[in-house]
């Protein structure tokens, strides 16, 4: 799996009139360990964007779809969704941190960070069940209409993968533990990063859209 | 939950009632897959071939072993497929005035729903990543994909989803909504029993395959070239396998969620596309069709690709006008995202939004137009050797350019009032698919067999095949253009007007031609094989070609390059030919490669089981092997050990047996 990105290496003249057509020293021929990962990471990134993108755009099309059931204004309890947003951009700052450490070497402290991120990921899963349980308990089911199947598919299509991003961290807390910050745990930690950032990302998206959005209708 | 009885909860909703004892046409179909299966299982295990396939095939991460493997599904499905279609055409032909044919509504609704999921998932896309998945990397002069294993697990994804589509042959039944699962039909309230699930589960799978395995491909082109090998001086198959891959990360995510919000509707009873309390089916239709005419491109672009290395090879010329090909497939591959609505003008979006979508569609028919004059410039004055895949090629160009003049006419919205969801417009998705798709993957299969088993494939017995195909197919979908600008609708089952019998005869003929088009095919490899030492290549380079697979030999060795080739023209091969570059016959060192794994059997075996689980309620089952895929992925991240490498010696083995071969040739 010897990867060579077109620049990598300059060819080796087998004499001064010809060209050289192949790389004859190719024994210790490495390319940076995971820059591959890290773009194939990203467009990864991209596809999901899209998943959110369609339930965005359902959600704009099925926003009004109210059937005669409740509105955004009357079931949406902005103070709680404020604070759940603030803990979610607070964990992306945390796992920031964790990258930091993780630069300098620090297996404590990356660990100890990452723990942190994840106390707030769970948190903030936490406050959203609340918040979906709530809004059940009032009657304002995903079955009750089309807004209300969109708004929960969307915010919960996000809280899933939150819930992935822990599993993940629990996963290489774990790994972290066995193995230290090996060069592919760190390649990993930086897809993690990638990954919790972008649910950040999302998030703002729906907070805006969905709840601020909502509100104002 | 308790008060059901134990068979409710191990079974679901799975009974002896699932079971379609009384249809004889299944029943024959099911006992033929039986005694065939069986004696495939049984001479398996007597010549000791289990051990063989699972370690140097099933588990295999080698891109070429992966795009053969994804080969055979295709044509395998292609006979499930095809066979769909003779039923269909046999019915069509009979069922006039007092003649009902013999297939019910019920029934025939389910085959031709079949036969679209099928042809276009599980024969089209496995036959183009498996073309792209062997070729590609050896044009750039890689020795494997970007990320092997995913390779391999998006393979073993693809056939979990094919064999959810051939396990509800026998037990339940498929969807009959329609080749995209359209609502309102596969609503809960009207299509209560296992169709649609059956349908969403076998795609949701697959399609997570195809995803990762776009994504692979597109890492693969942008980090692995061979050194010296820009952008531009990349083979065109590579740019139209680029660009399709791009496609597909861009689109299959919108059709996961569209297909992931249909099972909310099904399974949770959400409002999603119904039709009370808000729900909006047309959103469905949008979101698939979002997905579905860039999937076109998808699927025609790497053939395109195939045709120009063909027409370039078969000349003996450099490709005519290799940038403004790369441009062309570029442009169309971004138009392909503005013209979704034109599948449902009759939406009712307004003359404004129809127009926009109506022009943009007669749009793409000019990048589209300039590679057919680029084929046929290069064409022109040059040493043109009418060999298969070559015969293919024209035949392509004759075929594909009326199916590409029937779909501007359908582009005209005021036009397509009168023809939507007409048999015409069947005859044109056919006329560009088989036209176009089909075509050049007979082609690409011609063209780079000799290269991935050593041998040509027998002339004779491809030409069967080429003229079953493209006699066939004229004569089958000349008279549905005819009867769909009579009036004739899709998806019917039965006619009363006489006056169009005579037509549908005649397309059944056709379809009988091309059965034997692709019964020629299957004699053509039966016969290659047998004939593999008389039809033998020494070379490498079987048809004086210009690109890097053909530098290597045939079979190519599992590490595809002793040496990295360094590329400075854009007929890379053909470059060295020309200035005499020696292939380097000592010096060799170990390679590194990746590990073989079966992991991704086994997740797809779990896959396959959550799926069956879900389409039949047996929830315990569906908790238990979403558990297991969720363990058993994290405890595949556990192995840190996942590859090793080829030692020099055996390098310098496979490449000291090469020299002696040329040796023996020149």
């Amino acid at each position: 799996m010897s990867n060579t990105a077109p620049e990598a290496s300059a060819p080796v003249a087998l004499d001064h009139e010809a060209p050289s057509f192949y790389v004859l020293d190719d024994h210790e021929h490495h390319h940076e360990p995971g820059s591959s990962t890290m773009l194939g990471f990203w467009i990864y990134l991209m596809s999901d964007a899209l998943i959110f993108a369609s339930l965005f755009a359902t959600y704009g099309v099925l926003s009004t779809a109210y059937a005669g059931g409740p509105t955004p204004r009357e079931i949406f309890e902005l103070p709680l969704v404020a604070v759940n947003t603030a803990i979610l951009l607070i964990s992306s700052i945390t796992y920031g941190f964790a990258m930091i450490a993780m630069q300098e070497g620090k297996l404590g402290g990356t660990r100890a960070w990452l723990a942190l991120t994840g106390l707030l990921g769970i948190a903030f899963v936490g406050v959203e069940l609340y918040e979906f349980s709530n809004l059940i308990a009032e009657g304002a089911t995903p079955q009750r209409s089309a807004f209300l199947s969109a708004f929960f598919t969307l915010v919960a299509t996000h809280g899933l993968h939150v819930t992935f991003g822990i599993i993940w961290l629990v996963v290489m807390l774990v790994q972290l533990g066995q193995r230290g910050l090996h060069p592919e745990n760190q390649r990993r930690l930086m897809c993690l990063s990638m990954f919790w950032h972008f649910l950040d990302v999302i998030w703002i998206g729906v907070f805006t859209f969905v709840y601020l959005l909502g509100m104002l209708r | 939950m308790f008060n059901e009885p134990l068979a409710k909860i191990i079974f679901g909703r799975l009974g002896w009632e699932s079971f379609p004892i009384h249809e004889p046409i299944l029943l024959v179909t099911f006992a033929g897959v039986v005694v065939l299966g069986t004696a495939i299982l049984v001479l398996v295990t007597k010549y000791r071939l289990w051990g063989y396939l699972w370690t140097e095939w099933f588990t295999s991460v080698d891109h070429k072993k992966i795009g053969i493997m994804y080969i055979i599904l295709g044509v395998i499905m292609l006979l499930r497929g095809f066979a769909d279609a003779l039923m269909m055409r046999s019915q069509q032909a009979l069922a006039f005035g007092a003649n009902e044919g013999y297939l019910n509504a019920h029934h025939y609704d389910q085959v031709f729903t079949a036969h679209g999921t099928i042809m276009i998932f599980f024969v089209a896309i496995p036959l183009v990543v498996g073309l792209i998945n062997y070729v590609m990397p050896l044009q750039i002069g890689a020795r494997d994909v970007a990320f092997p294993f995913l390779n391999n697990l998006s393979f073993w994804l693809t056939v979990a989803g094919a064999l959810l589509v051939m396990v509800s042959l026998f037990v339940g039944e498929f969807s009959r909504a329609g080749w995209l699962n359209y609502v309102p039909v596969s609503n809960l309230q009207n299509s209560p029993d296992t169709g649609p699930d059956y349908y969403l589960w076998a795609l949701q799978i697959a399609g997570i395959g195809t995803t990762l395995s776009g994504i692979n491909m597109v890492v693969t082109i942008i980090k692995m070239r061979a050194p010296g090998m820009t952008m531009m001086k990349m083979p065109i198959f590579c740019w139209t396998a680029l660009c399709s891959n791009v496609l597909v990360v861009a689109i299959f995510p919108i059709l996961t969620a569209a297909f992931a919000m249909l099972m909310l509707d099904r399974y949770v009873g959400t409002d999603f596309f119904t039709n009370d309390l808000g729900g909006n089916p047309m959103m469905y239709w949008n979101l698939v069709w979002i997905w579905g005419h860039p999937e076109v491109y998808v699927l025609v672009l790497p053939v395109f690709g195939i045709y120009s290395e063909i027409t370039s090879t078969f000349t003996g010329k450099r490709l005519f006008g290799y940038s403004s090909m790369v441009y062309a497939t570029v442009v169309i591959a971004i138009l392909s995202f503005l013209v979704w609505l034109h599948h449902f003008f009759t939406m009712g979006s307004g003359a404004s939004v129809n127009s926009f979508f109506g022009i943009a569609t007669m749009v793409i028919s000019i990048p589209t137009g300039a590679k057919i004059f680029n084929w046929l410039f290069t064409m022109y004055r040059g040493r043109i050797r009418f060999e298969l895949p070559m015969m293919w090629v024209v035949a392509f160009m004759l075929t594909f350019t009326v199916g590409g003049m029937t779909g501007v006419l359908l582009a005209v919205p005021p036009a397509d009032f009168v023809l939507h969801n007409s048999l015409f417009l069947v005859a044109h998705f056919h006329n560009v698919i088989i036209g176009g798709v089909v075509f050049g993957l007979f082609a690409g299969i011609d063209y780079w067999s000799p290269k991935a088993f050593g041998f040509k494939l027998d002339p004779f017995w491809g030409k069967v095949h080429f003229w079953g195909w493209v006699i066939g197919y004229w004569v089958a979908w000349t008279p549905i253009y005819i009867v769909g600008l009579m009036g004739a609708t899709r998806r019917l089952r039965h006619f009363d007007d006489p006056a169009m019998q005579p037509f549908f005869i005649v397309a059944a003929i056709g379809a009988l031609i091309i059965a034997v088009g692709i019964a020629g095919f299957l004699i053509q490899i039966f016969v290659s094989i047998r004939n593999r030492e008389k039809l033998r290549d020494t070379t490498g380079d079987p048809w004086n070609a210009r690109t890097l697979e053909w530098s290597i030999a045939s079979p190519p060795p599992a590490y595809n390059f002793a040496h990295t080739p360094v590329i400075h023209d854009l007929d890379a091969w053909y470059d060295m030919k020309n200035r005499n570059a020696s292939r380097p016959t000592s010096g060799f060192s170990p390679i590194h490669m990746p590990r073989n794994t079966g992991m991704g059997v086994i997740l797809s075996g779990l896959a396959l089981a959550l799926g069956f689980a879900m389409v039949w309620y047996m929830w315990w089952l569906a908790v238990l092997s979403a558990v297991g895929l969720l363990v058993l992925s994290i405890a595949h991240t556990f192995n840190y050990n996942r590859d090793y490498f080829i030692p020099a010696d055996e390098v310098t083995r496979q490449e000291d047996a090469r020299t002696r071969l040329l040796a023996a040739g020149a």
